[in-house]
């Protein structure tokens, strides 16, 4: 059990989130009885369309808001618990889809430097952090250039080395790659899997790019606020029709894949990627 | 007209002017401001030329490019001669129809335009060679100084950093915004007074509502990166007074003693004393 | 109604040390009625070509012909009645919404033309309709109320009011989730076979180039590297890599399977053709 406990980044305890409005019968109930958690080093993956409440979930998960019922825990702090506030937003980094309205400062570096300065770590360690996390996102060379000249995958790699000096476990993407064009979102991606891959961070990416999490460790499908589906990319991609029902993609070769199964050709329903359906139809 | 104003806007060179602390550079400037009143004869002006003199051209800045930051001032400057040159009461030495020309409004006419181009000058070369950034760390740091003002130093300086930031991205929008409405067949090449003002609404309110969401969106983000205001907050780069900063010290001791020397000087030079 | 570009080119800031050459001598015509789309990485030229089109941007050299007619020879109110013509739906439109309701919104463009306000009136009706929202129930909202994919669409509804022969749209879809995409895109292609206008899509999307346009404009660093079908251009996987551009995955998949079943046709770009192709090749 201790063990347990040790291993959960996030624990998302059966909660409800309400947004208030002036007339009470005309409140938002933007999530309701949505219970999950997340384990360290693990990739998880989150989709919905919009307004399925994916958003007020992550603004949950950073301490930004907090649950109207349930509780919601960040390596065993409750959000709620004021005392704990910045350590948690210290643990559970948060990158937003806009990347021009996250950057503040008027110099790369600068900004890479504001949120260990919020927490006032001492400069010369500061230096440190930002020269390692603008080396992680291999963005060095752009040290002292000013963010609105930079393009917009190169805009969030910033906003990511900004989060990274924080030295956080757990980093949070709210459609990082939502504003961005395919270079740009090629750029984000890689990024992120590095970070999950090699320096053992847990990541949390929403997406509305079913192309993003099909290696994701795990997914969870919110609908109307709810957690409708939750597994393995295998196993969420291969319901076709009920993720087209709610408004979702799956990946080409998966729709593919089920669109041959309909006209009866024998092969698997969880194909993912091109290289497992050239093996399926090769055997 | 706006793009002739060069005051504030960073011109770098790297030069050793460039490379100065901002509060070094924010003290000479403050100490030169007051000391520019108190010159009362030619020959100060004289020496306040060659020290500005001196600085521009250690500084590598085109003077060309310095004098074009005067260019939209000249309306006030000459509105300031003539006023003096005949409202000025004293030893009447020329007349023009009505009006007359006296000594005294003479050497203040000519006192008050010299005041205000050093002033001018003086101030732009603090902001063209100092970085925004620099800038506003300097302000930071000397409206500690002012009573009131030093408990929101921290956050007036945060407030002028972001708007830097934003500025490009609001004209960047600004031109798109304009742009978008064009296409919808907006004119605002035509029209009186009243109807272009009224064309600017289509402009404006899609500007404010960004602006706002931005604003809004870049609170939750700072917040999110545990952004709690100016308390406990430590900075990656401190400002750190170097040798050339000394320097440059005593030269702002050599500047203040030496102009107020020059108020001494009993020589007339054009004006009697 | 036909464009023909000639000899564009652009150069911004010219003079300066900032000065950057965004088009290079472009020369294509954009025939009456056809649906064409545009491709090519950010900074390709893209956005400086379609505003050209219109005359929001002034050629440095060469120039824009609409239906005969030299769009930057004229005088300034030609123009101005030329963009009547030519809409042109920005990336982002719902941030340019501004008025206090939905339909005042969308029939700021009719107005301007100078129509009757029995005329604006049905515009505004038919555009509303056009982009898939229930008229009554918005007209009176405000623009700022409404989700975002519904703002996208009284955006969209504000152009499609001014009833233009040909259509620009800049990347409608992004931002937007997979339902919004594709009813987005489901409407410019019904209104495209209704109304038969010119429509240049400009997006990144190889997905969706490929279901909806009859040609494809790719651009580079200011020039044009092809103007032609799908099916020449997306097999041209190598040269469109090379510009940083990929092609829709059910074409990649084509080009793989080629090893095993030679006979397999490459240029297939939407699933549905994938499907049948497979089953030709497989059912023999």
């Amino acid at each position: 059990m201790i063990n347990e406990t040790k291993k959960r980044m996030i624990d998302v305890q059966n909660i409800q989130f309400i947004y208030p409005h002036a007339n009470e019968e005309e409140n938002v109930i933007a999530l309701e009885g949505v219970d999950f958690h997340i384990d360290k080093g693990e990739f998880v993956g989150i989709i919905g369309h919009n307004g399925s409440g994916k958003s007020t979930l992550s603004k949950l998960l950073n301490a930004i808001i907090f649950p109207t019922k349930g509780d919601v825990l960040v390596n065993g702090m409750n959000t709620k618990d004021r005392e704990h506030l910045w350590d948690i937003r210290q643990t559970a980094g948060m990158v937003f889809q806009n990347p021009d309205n996250q950057l503040v400062a008027t110099i790369v570096e600068e900004d890479v430097a504001f949120g260990p300065e919020n927490l006032g770590v001492p400069p010369l360690e500061i230096r440190e952090r930002v020269d390692r996390a603008l080396a992680t996102v291999e963005m060095q060379a752009y040290a002292h250039q000013k963010p609105h000249q930079l393009s917009g995958g190169q805009k969030q790699r910033i906003a990511i080395a900004g989060i990274l000096a924080m030295e956080p476990e757990c980093i949070i993407f709210d459609e990082p790659t939502a504003m961005l064009d395919p270079s740009g979102r090629r750029e984000v991606m890689a990024t992120i899997k590095k970070l999950n891959r090699d320096k053992n961070m847990t990541v949390i990416h929403i997406t509305h790019y079913m192309s993003e999490i099909i290696d994701a460790d795990r997914i969870i499908v919110l609908d109307k606020g709810k957690i409708v589906m939750e597994g393995t990319p295998e196993k969420i991609f291969k319901n076709v029709l009920a993720l087209k029902e709610i408004g979702l993609d799956v990946p080409q070769m998966t729709e593919l894949a089920f669109e041959l199964r309909k006209e009866g050709i024998d092969i698997r329903d969880n194909i993912l990627s091109i290289e497992e359906m050239v093996a399926a139809l090769c055997q | 007209m706006l793009k002739d104003v060069t005051i504030g806007q960073y011109y770098p060179t790297g030069s050793i002017i460039h490379k100065l602390d901002p509060r070094t550079k924010i003290l000479f400037t403050t100490a030169f401001v007051v000391i520019l009143f108190f010159i009362n004869n030619l020959w100060g002006y004289l020496a306040v030329f060659g020290l500005l003199a001196i600085i521009i051209l250690m500084s590598k800045i085109p003077v060309g490019y310095i004098l074009r930051g005067i260019k939209g001032l000249v309306l006030i400057i000459l509105l300031t001669v003539i006023l003096n040159l005949f409202m000025t009461p004293g030893t009447i030495i020329a007349s023009i129809g009505p009006f007359n020309i006296t000594m005294e409004g003479a050497k203040i006419a000519t006192f008050m335009a010299l005041r205000l181009i050093f002033l001018v000058i003086g101030t732009s070369v603090m902001t063209l060679t100092t970085s925004p950034i620099d800038l506003t760390d300097g302000m930071e740091w000397s409206m500690r100084f002012i009573p009131f003002v030093r408990r929101f130093a921290h956050e007036l300086a945060m407030m002028m950093s972001i708007a830097l930031r934003f500025i490009p991205t609001l004209m960047e929008e600004t031109d798109r915004i304009m742009k978008a409405q064009k296409a919808r067949g907006a004119n605002f090449e035509t029209g009186n007074i009243i109807s272009r003002a009224k064309n600017l609404i289509p402009i404006l309110v899609p500007l404010f509502i960004s602006a706002f969401r931005r604003a809004d969106e870049l609170a939750t983000a700072m917040e999110a990166r545990c952004y709690r205001g100016g308390e406990n907050r430590t900075r990656m780069k401190q400002l750190v007074f170097a040798g050339r900063d000394v320097a440059a010290f005593v030269v702002m001791f050599v500047m203040v003693v030496g102009l107020l020397a020059t108020t001494m000087i009993n020589i007339p030079l054009l004006f009697p004393v | 109604m036909s464009v023909e570009i000639k000899k564009l080119t652009h150069i911004y800031s010219q003079g300066t040390p900032f000065e950057f050459q965004a088009l290079k001598d472009i020369d294509i015509t954009i025939e009456d009625g056809s649906f064409v789309g545009i491709i090519g990485h950010t900074g390709s030229g893209k956005s400086t070509l379609i505003q050209h089109l219109n005359g929001l941007l002034v050629p440095t050299s060469g120039t824009v012909v609409v239906d005969g007619l030299d769009i930057f020879a004229g005088k300034k109110s030609d123009l101005i009645q030329l963009r009547h013509r030519i809409g042109l739906v920005f990336q982002y439109p719902e941030h340019q919404l501004f008025e206090e309701t939905v339909y005042k919104d969308v029939a700021f463009g009719p107005k301007n033309q100078g129509l009757s306000a029995a005329e604006v009136d049905q515009r505004v009706r038919k555009s509303i309709k056009m982009v898939g929202l229930d008229y009554d129930e918005v007209k009176d909202k405000s623009p700022f109320e409404l989700s975002g994919g519904q703002m996208r669409r009284v955006a969209i509804a504000g152009v499609l009011a001014m009833e233009p022969s040909v259509l620009i749209l800049d990347e409608p879809t992004a931002g937007l989730d997979p339902r919004g995409r594709d009813e987005i895109l489901a409407q410019i292609k019904t209104m495209h076979q209704k109304n038969k206008n010119t429509v240049i899509l400009v997006s990144h999307s190889m997905e969706d180039i490929g279901k909806l346009v009859e040609k494809i404009l790719v651009m580079n660093e200011g020039e044009i590297v092809y103007y032609d079908t799908p099916n020449r251009v997306f097999t041209e996987i190598e040269t469109l890599e090379k510009i940083g551009l990929a092609v829709p995955e059910v074409t990649y998949l084509m080009g793989k399977l080629k090893k095993k079943f030679p006979e397999i046709r490459e240029d297939i770009f939407t699933v549905e053709a994938a499907k049948n192709e497979i089953l030709r090749v497989i059912r023999g």
